[in-house]
């Protein structure tokens, strides 16, 4: 210690002049960073659902997060209605949404090959995004946080309490995904259309059935999203995008298909980017997460938590 | 039947020559907004303005007794579509004047006309290169109305001086106007004797900048400068009220934050906030010896009466435009040249950003003290500053 001695002494001396010690920020990088991840989490989870059982990267999925925020504001604020109304309502209408997106974009295409139906998602979240600013305008919407906007302290760095409602609704939706999947039925017939689709038809699954629903539950997620979201960032019509391009980083990082991973993926680009922008600088934010979702495919392709077996399958 | 269509064509065709008679007794004055298209937020108010103007302007009589004509074509927010759209007020229609584009880029793209075609041009951008040359000195045929971008850093420069302020973050959007805020900023801050201790940044479709804020927090300036515009320069004022940082540190916003939607998203975290702001913002909170209150106020009432929404500040650009432009025509009719040696020597116009005073120094024609009035939100109202 004595040999270092002015270097720390030094930083000692840049610590105490300012206002928040260094690790309540460092402490606060992390509670913003695993907030923004949790949303960027959810998209990725909403892309992995539709890849998994019809391999398109549904491209409107940010629309979803985009009209979730939308809906809710017009039903909780201009409509009036309670929260515990408003809220399911909201996730009723996007999921119909999701189903109209399958039943009109996706299902009437001849001869579908993945790249086309991609395409048709394009298409599909332009309109959807030109119909929302038909609808509510270019200006931004605010919602009233869930549970108020006292900020709590926790060790120097600061909550606003809706980050616990992005958290909650993070780990809410992840164990019911869960239980659907292993414990039900139907959630197994998907698994098994996302496994092998010719098969799953040969044992009686309706394969179309199941794509419907697969639009249906990640619209819904995205939805969710949507609404935990407004309170902390607005919403306005031009959102969708951008969301979508970072869940689907998120997506990339994780491992495209793997739930786990789209968790992982969607928290650890959350950090970094927080991290990023505290510590170094934040005009180099998104350059940070790119970096190293790179670095990431350089070494593992398939990404963090996916399978180079599946990957190779896969067509896309 | 056969008849009767050959009349009736003839009828159509003599009316339509009185009305081509009839149209050499107006004046016209051609406009170029992004009516449509990503900069329509500009656009679209700058147009309903201009329209409403012009319809105020002919009921009031005219000009000098002829009818005031407006030719309006939409640019798209397109460079190409501005050029033709300038090429052909200028050479096919004619117009005394044209006014606009709404966009910086688009009103480079079409500085070279005006040059070619001997045609003055009163742009609606905000870039001073608009009116200053490569060669430093202005454009003879072009000038412009809107505030510079470095007239608000000096206004915000000027009043932190006047707090004791020295010491100072700045946060700004990675849009053209963020960008083009941040460089003057960094640029005027030293002839201020102001120190940037952060200089942070953030995206347009950013969700959070609370890291952005903690990592200026423990650098504990005097105040910070949030420059941008959109829904996100609210979430960082959000960010900023959460993170406990008001009432140590002041909180200055750009000339983008003059909409009192934002007060209203703030959702009381605007409080206590300081901005710059062209009069026509907040007629209201404009002392009654104001020079522009009367033109404030009168633009705001007929606005919301006539299209039932807030007035915005770009429309105000076209208020100016088109009010100066008419003010040449009574002055010295259709005639370019005269127009603009018109122009270039008016003094004490009083538009909605200010009283211009142009010169052949100065096309732009305002300072910061005349064009911003250093404006505080006080009870979700904006107020004077003292």
């Amino acid at each position: 210690m004595g040999v270092v001695s002015s270097p720390p002494s030094l930083f000692m001396l840049k610590l105490k002049m300012e206002k928040i010690s260094l690790a309540s920020q460092l402490l606060q990088y992390l509670i913003t960073g695993l907030t923004v991840g949790s949303i960027y989490a959810m998209v990725a989870i909403g892309f992995n659902i539709i890849y998994n059982v019809t391999e398109i990267i549904n491209l409107a999925q940010g629309e979803f997060v985009m009209l979730g925020g939308l809906i809710m504001v017009f039903l909780h604020v201009a409509a009036g209605l309670p929260i515990f109304l408003a809220f399911p309502l909201t996730i009723i209408v996007v999921t119909l949404v999701g189903m109209l997106l399958d039943r009109l974009a996706i299902r009437p295409i001849r001869q579908p090959s993945v790249l086309t139906l991609i395409i048709a998602t394009i298409a599909a979240s332009i309109i959807i995004k030109g119909i929302a600013m038909f609808i509510w305008g270019k200006d931004p919407f605010d919602l009233p946080a869930f549970s108020g906007r006292s900020p709590i302290d926790f060790f120097g760095a600061v909550i606003q309490p809706q980050y616990f409602w992005v958290i909650g609704f993070l780990i809410v939706t992840v164990v019911l995904l869960t239980l659907f999947f292993e414990k039900t039925i139907i959630g197994k017939a998907m698994s098994a259309c996302a496994d092998n689709p010719d098969a799953a038809s040969l044992v009686g699954i309706n394969v179309k059935q199941m794509i419907l629903l697969s639009f249906s539950l990640s619209a819904a997620i995205g939805a969710v999203a949507g609404i935990i979201l407004t309170p902390i960032a607005l919403m306005d019509y031009n959102r969708g995008a951008m969301l979508a391009v970072k869940g689907f980083g998120a997506v990339v990082l994780g491992g495209l298909g793997s739930f786990p991973g789209a968790i992982l993926g969607g928290l650890v680009l959350g950090t970094i980017e927080s991290f990023g922008a505290g510590l170094i600088h934040s005009g180099y934010k998104d350059a940070f997460a790119l970096i190293v979702l790179l670095a990431v495919l350089f070494i593992k392709p398939s990404g963090l938590l996916g399978s180079v077996e599946i990957t190779k399958i896969k067509k896309f | 039947m056969k008849k009767l269509f050959i009349i009736a064509t003839l009828v159509l065709f003599t009316s339509g020559f009185v009305g081509l008679a009839f149209a050499e007794d107006t004046v016209k004055v051609g406009a170029v907004f992004s009516v449509t298209g990503r900069a329509s937020f500009l656009g679209d108010p700058e147009k309903k303005t201009a329209v409403m103007l012009a319809d105020e302007i002919n009921k009031a009589g005219g000009v000098n007794g002829k009818k005031l004509e407006l030719i309006v074509y939409d640019d798209e927010g397109d460079a190409t579509k501005t050029n033709l759209a300038v090429k052909k007020l200028m050479t096919q229609d004619k117009v005394c004047v044209v006014i606009g584009p709404s966009l910086s880029g688009n009103s480079l793209a079409v500085v070279p006309l005006a040059e070619q075609f001997k045609t003055p041009l009163v742009s609606c951008a905000a870039s001073y290169k608009i009116v200053t040359g490569d060669d430093g000195k202005q454009r003879q045929w072009v000038f412009k109305v809107p505030q510079s971008d470095s007239m608000a850093a000096e206004a915000i420069f000027d009043h932190m001086k006047k707090k004791g302020i020295s010491k100072i973050a700045i946060i700004t959007g990675t849009t053209g106007f963020g960008k083009s805020g941040q460089s003057e900023l960094v640029r005027l801050a030293p002839q201020y004797g102001i120190e940037i201790v952060a200089d942070e940044s953030y995206g347009p479709q950013d969700t959070d900048m609370t890291a952005q804020l903690t990592k200026i927090k423990g650098l504990a300036p005097q105040a910070i400068v949030n420059w941008s515009i959109g829904p996100t320069q609210v979430t960082v004022l959000r960010n900023f009220r959460d993170l406990g940082m008001r009432g140590d540190i002041v909180f200055y916003q750009s000339h983008g934050f003059g909409s009192k939607k934002n007060i209203e998203l703030a959702a009381g975290a605007a409080e206590g906030v300081y901005t710059p702001l062209g009069a026509c913002a907040t007629p209201d909170a404009l002392p009654a010896d104001h020079p522009q209150k009367k033109v404030a106020m009168e633009y705001n009432q007929a606005y919301t009466a006539l299209y039932n929404e807030p007035v915005s500040t770009f429309g105000g650009h076209a208020w100016d435009a088109l009010g100066l432009a008419v003010d040449a025509l009574k002055a010295v009719g259709c005639d370019r040249e005269k127009i603009r040696e018109y122009l270039e020597n008016k003094k004490g116009f009083v538009g909605q950003h200010g009283v211009f005073n142009f010169s052949a120094d100065d096309h732009n024609g305002l300072t910061w003290q005349d064009a911003f009035n250093m404006i505080v939100v006080k009870n979700g109202d904006w107020a004077m500053a003292d």
